[in-house]
């Protein structure tokens, strides 16, 4: 499975400390919505999970093997923009990733192994709702059928880990209530840990099993320089999402709670008494 | 109404578009007429009768001591220095263009350099060009080569860099390597502004093909106008003159249309 694990991690820039003391475990299958104010780091921690970035000091570990300072097909990613490729159409877009990885010098596939591909990518793009818009290319597609593109795209490489960075920031609410459906569905048929970053608290308890806001204890203009943020809440949702399990909510707020015998995502933590 | 907002309808655009073209003849014609008017025999600004008598002799009639139709000649001769000398430079500037945009370590060894590089004026190089590759083709190729090349090298590697961090670190996530990168994301997003770019080079690259055919050669474009020079063809000089304009924006609508129909994702952007 994929349990993530960071450890004391720091992230400096130069003078500027962004995140300071950042310990947390991220257990497979969780759904972790990461929220905060502006300018609090949520996004370098994002991009530390995707190897973006190394972190200044600290370490974080996937499956107990350490990260290494770069992106890779076990972690997925969809930005909240230029996520997807304006010169590939929606299926070559999708289809990409089935090719890049097909073989690391060759830049296509052929014969069988390309039907097969395109079989696979024609099937996610069905997944996401998008059938019929094979051949349109991005700047033909709404926002909101961008990001699914994008979704798709990520997901047809069957990651462990999908990262996702204010992703669905920019659409209006109707569509983006379709969409955290959607992203709801995908979450629970694939075997996948997810981390979102995002600033709209309704979104986090929508679709997470746990929220960790991120703070900076010390906002004082001069202190900002010297001092990074760090988690300051670790909110597990009641009752208890559980990855594939049959939801304990009304489609949009919590209904009646029943007791599931888990506090939170993280099952090595025994359940609190009483609750 | 505000003046930005008044929009000219396509005929009002159409007529727009023609008046300055016809401002000009007609200005040509008057001044023409009121110096033929002092002097018959002026070669300054001739009529357009004797335009018409250039472009008959130069393209249609042969010559008779060589039998060449001077114009075809010279465009055909022109056109070849241009294309080849485009052709390398175009193989050159993608090739370090997107070395140097992509890659961090080429980019630290060749950006300062070529932005140096770019700053030498090719003009001043060209005796250099003459004496060390001798008065033929070579060195004509070679100026036109390194007036356009640097420039072309530049605006590729801003373009690769500009290209958004977030799809680079999306390829990665997709499993994709340095090299199918370069080839799957990054060239067929770069092949569009080539062709812009290209565009945009046509006009220094004449430039330096017609400094390079005025001072040494035996045929082209270049070579004929400063040949007839010395004769004040004046007829001469005007025809080919609009002859290579002509030449140059069929170029500028040609690289245009073949972006668009190649990159149909970059219509209606200036790529």
């Amino acid at each position: 499975m994929s349990r993530i694990v960071v450890s004391d991690v720091w992230q400096e820039y130069g003078d500027q400390i962004v995140l300071e003391r950042i310990s947390i475990t991220i257990e497979p299958r969780s759904f972790v919505a990461l929220v905060g104010p502006s300018g609090c780091g949520k996004s370098t921690f994002l991009r530390l999970l995707l190897g973006d970035e190394a972190p200044t000091r600290g370490t974080i570990t996937l499956d107990g093997a350490p990260l290494v300072a770069e992106p890779g097909p076990d972690r997925g990613v969809v930005f909240q923009r230029y996520s997807v490729f304006p010169h590939l159409t929606v299926l070559g877009n999708v289809l990409l990733g089935l090719e890049l990885s097909g073989s690391r010098t060759r830049i296509r596939l052929f014969g069988a192994a390309r039907r097969t591909a395109i079989d696979a990518a024609r099937a996610m793009i069905a997944a996401v709702g998008l059938s019929g818009s094979e051949d349109k290319y991005p700047a033909q597609l709404s926002g909101g059928m961008q990001q699914r593109l994008a979704l798709a795209q990520a997901l047809v490489m069957k990651p462990k880990v999908l990262l996702l960075d204010e992703p669905f920031g920019a659409l209006d609410p109707g569509i983006r209530a379709e969409i955290h459906e959607l992203m709801k569905t995908l979450w629970h048929e694939t075997a996948l840990t997810v981390v979102m970053v995002t600033h709209d608290m309704r979104e986090a308890f929508t679709l997470a099993t746990r929220i960790i806001a991120f703070e900076r204890p010390r906002n004082r203009p001069e202190e900002r320089e010297r001092y990074g943020a760090n988690l300051s809440q670790d909110i597990a949702i009641w009752p208890p999402r559980i990855a594939g399990g049959p939801s304990q909510f009304s489609p949009d707020r919590d209904g009646p709670a029943t007791d599931l015998g888990q506090y939170r995502d993280d099952p090595t933590i025994p359940p609190v008494s009483g609750a | 109404m505000r003046w930005i907002n008044l929009k000219p309808s396509r005929t009002t655009g159409l007529i727009l578009a023609i008046l300055p073209f016809v401002v000009v003849l007609i200005a040509y014609a008057m001044g023409s007429a009121a110096r033929l008017a002092d002097n018959p025999g002026d070669k300054l600004l001739p009529g357009l009768a004797t335009f018409a008598d250039a472009i008959n002799r130069m393209a249609f009639v042969p010559d008779q001591r060589t039998g060449e139709l001077f114009l075809w000649a010279d465009t055909s001769a022109s056109l070849g220095r241009l294309g080849a000398s485009l052709g390398i430079a175009t193989v050159i500037a993608l090739l370090t263009g997107m070395l140097v945009g992509m890659f961090p370590y080429f980019r630290a060894l060749l950006a300062p350099f070529i932005a140096v590089i770019s700053m030498v004026p090719p003009l001043a190089l060209l005796p250099v060009l003459f004496i060390v590759m001798g008065l033929g083709e070579t060195s004509k190729i070679m100026l036109i080569v390194i007036g356009i090349t640097p420039i072309m090298m530049r605006d590729l590697a801003f373009k690769v860099r500009d290209l958004p961090h977030e799809q680079l670190v999306k390829a990665q996530t997709l499993g994709g390597s340095s090299w199918q990168i370069a080839m799957r994301v990054v060239l067929p997003q770069t092949l569009p502004r080539l062709f812009t770019c290209l565009k945009l080079q046509l006009g220094p690259a004449w430039l330096f093909l017609i400094a390079a055919e005025a001072i040494s050669s035996d045929s082209g474009l270049g070579y004929r106008i400063f040949l007839v020079r010395r004769y004040l063809s004046m007829d001469v000089i005007f025809t080919y003159v609009a002859w290579i304009t002509l030449l140059a924006v069929l170029m500028n609508l040609a690289l245009d249309w073949l972006r668009v129909s190649i990159f149909p994702w970059t219509k209606g952007s200036a790529a």
